[in-house]
């Protein structure tokens, strides 16, 4: 009976080994564990599409900045990051952070 | 064998023209996000990140060369999207054209879609080429005359005036989407057009604006529960009540339209078996569909994945009736391509004339043909340093292996950053518009 059991893990060891050696997919797969051992098990699931469902949000809310500009009367109102970040987390938006969106006045350079 | 749209094996391809700015500073605004022939071929519409349309027109054949059929020049341009900031959900809403299709044309008029991420709009493009004069009323430069001082009458008479094409909103379709719109296609009926988004797909006719049909809704009760994505839509070219949606798991779903209003029950499910040994953390996004398009003959469909272009008999849904490799050597990188999110690129597809070969865009500039007859394919490149007028492209080959020959490129060299994601073939003859990051190149057939 154990003896049936070793040959078993035995053969699914090998059939690891031999994925690895011939898939490439799977040689990249170990790759990425690797560097980021927190990555969830399942990939294309719930937490890829919601971002991608997500695009655009800019979490900028009126009340929280106010709130936030109350708090902090005698500080300084803290200033917009100098390079472009994820606005999320603790960090309250300030109007600076919302990239002004204006139309494209020039014109299409494929037109030129 | 000559003749349009023939067999790859005698086409030999040639730079006609290249459209865009020569500097590598990219503004985001200049990004190409989709090129689209009209129905006859004579009109070339593309569309930028930053909203604007541009359209080009082909120059009648001239008798003096024989040899290349016209080319393609500026006919109108239009800001068409602007950007746009949703309060109420705090969603910034890009102006990025996302799609243009053309309408059949009717009238004198040509008609086109664009839409960007939530809003349709119907474009009119007109010409007008004379002008009344001789108003009894009105001088000249338009103003008005004292009416005691007319003491005789003139009709009025149109009279040439130099060619002007003048682009206008005819209908937007706006508010019936709320995540972000993939897909527009204009059904054979050409009354009614659909739009696909994320989760939901919306019917529409091109006279109403306040109203429009949701015929496919994925979205689960519980969002926790979302599995797939709608990744894109087309109607069927002949039969208008028949369309076709592919996922982000692989999937294409064809639904008939007068089985029931709503068509969350499909009437076909498209899917090729996959190995799960094989499977691994990739096997999933890699086999997301980017695109799926109808043959003209609508017999068939083409799909996109990341790795490869697959061709389907709508009559058989078990598996593809040909899969193409579009870069095979990428399995073995996909780790660093989903560091630099290049695995989430969306690769578009598309047919020649008569449905013989297949076209698709890759990295490094480089673009790929499958010709589904001969069994070939051919890798090309878009670079300016191919850029002389009428020069035949020569065939690029990427070495996978240790040794480099000469003429090939390493893997490791290719240019991520240079991506083909847009192109288009001319409906009747062997031209081609290929877009790279934001320059349009047209390519002709060589012609003896």
């Amino acid at each position: 009976m154990s003896g049936e059991m070793e040959e078993t893990r035995t053969a699914e060891e090998q059939q690891e080994m031999e994925d690895k050696v011939i898939s490439p997919e799977k040689a990249e797969e170990a790759k990425l564990k690797a560097r980021y051992p927190n990555l969830g098990a399942k990939p294309g699931g719930s937490d890829l599409l919601r971002k991608r469902l997500q695009k655009g949000q800019k979490y900028f809310d009126s009340g929280d900045y106010n709130m936030a500009k109350a708090k902090m009367k005698n500080k300084q109102l803290p200033s917009a990051p100098t390079e472009k970040t994820e606005i999320t987390g603790g960090h309250i938006p300030t109007p600076q952070d919302l990239p002004q969106r204006k139309t494209s006045i020039v014109a299409s350079k494929l037109a030129g | 064998m000559a003749g349009a749209g023939g067999g790859n094996s005698d086409v030999q391809w040639c730079f006609s023209q290249v459209k865009g700015a020569i500097d590598d500073d990219v503004a985001e605004a200049d990004i190409i996000s989709t090129v689209e022939f009209n129905h006859s071929g004579e009109l070339l519409a593309t569309g930028d990140k930053g909203g604007r349309v541009v359209i080009f027109q082909q120059e009648p054949e001239s008798k003096n060369q024989p040899q290349c059929r016209g080319e393609y020049n500026v006919y109108s341009t239009f800001q068409s999207h602007e950007p746009e900031f949703d309060y109420l959900k705090s969603l910034e809403i890009e102006e990025k054209i996302n799609k243009i299709r053309w309408l059949p044309q009717k009238n004198a008029a040509q008609f086109l879609l664009s839409t960007n991420d939530k809003t349709i709009k119907l474009w009119k493009i007109s010409e007008r080429d004379k002008r009344p004069e001789g108003y009894n009323l009105k001088e000249e430069d338009g103003r008005y005359r004292d009416p005691n001082t007319v003491t005789t009458l003139r009709v009025p008479v149109f009279r040439p005036m130099d060619l002007m094409v003048e682009a206008s909103p005819r209908r937007v379709f706006a508010n019936a989407h709320t995540y972000h719109i993939n897909s527009i296609s204009v059904n054979s009926d050409c009354e009614t057009y659909l739009s696909a988004d994320d989760l939901r797909i919306n019917l529409w006719n091109l006279e109403i604006t306040d109203r429009s049909f949701n015929i496919v809704d994925i979205k689960p009760t519980n969002m926790e529960e979302l599995t797939e994505v709608i990744t894109a839509a087309e109607f069927h070219p002949n039969q208008c009540n028949t369309f076709v949606y592919s996922s982000s798991k692989g999937t294409i779903r064809m639904c008939d339209m007068r089985a029931s209003a709503l068509c969350d029950k499909y009437a076909k499910l498209f899917e090729e078996p996959e190995d799960p040994n094989n499977r691994s953390f990739f096997s999933e996004i890699i086999s997301s569909i980017s695109d799926v398009k109808f043959s003209h003959s609508g017999r068939y469909m083409m799909t996109r994945d990341y790795l490869s272009v697959k061709i389907w008999d709508i009559n058989m849904e078990t598996r593809p009736v040909e899969t193409y490799q579009v870069h095979e050597y990428l399995r073995s990188k996909l780790c660093s391509l989903y560091e630099n999110d290049c695995i989430f690129d969306k690769f578009e597809c598309c047919w020649n004339g008569n449905d013989s070969v297949v076209m698709t865009g890759s990295y490094n500039n480089f673009f790929r043909m499958f010709d589904r007859g001969y069994r070939q394919d051919v890798t090309l490149e878009a670079s300016r340093e191919n850029s002389k007028p009428r020069s035949v492209l020569k065939p690029r080959k990427i070495s996978t292996g240790g040794k480099r020959k000469k003429d090939e490129i390493s893997v490791d060299s290719l240019d991520f950053n240079k991506k083909i994601l847009h192109t288009a073939w001319h409906p009747l003859d062997n031209i081609i518009a290929v877009a790279t990051i934001n320059n349009l190149y047209i390519f002709q057939e060589k012609l003896n």
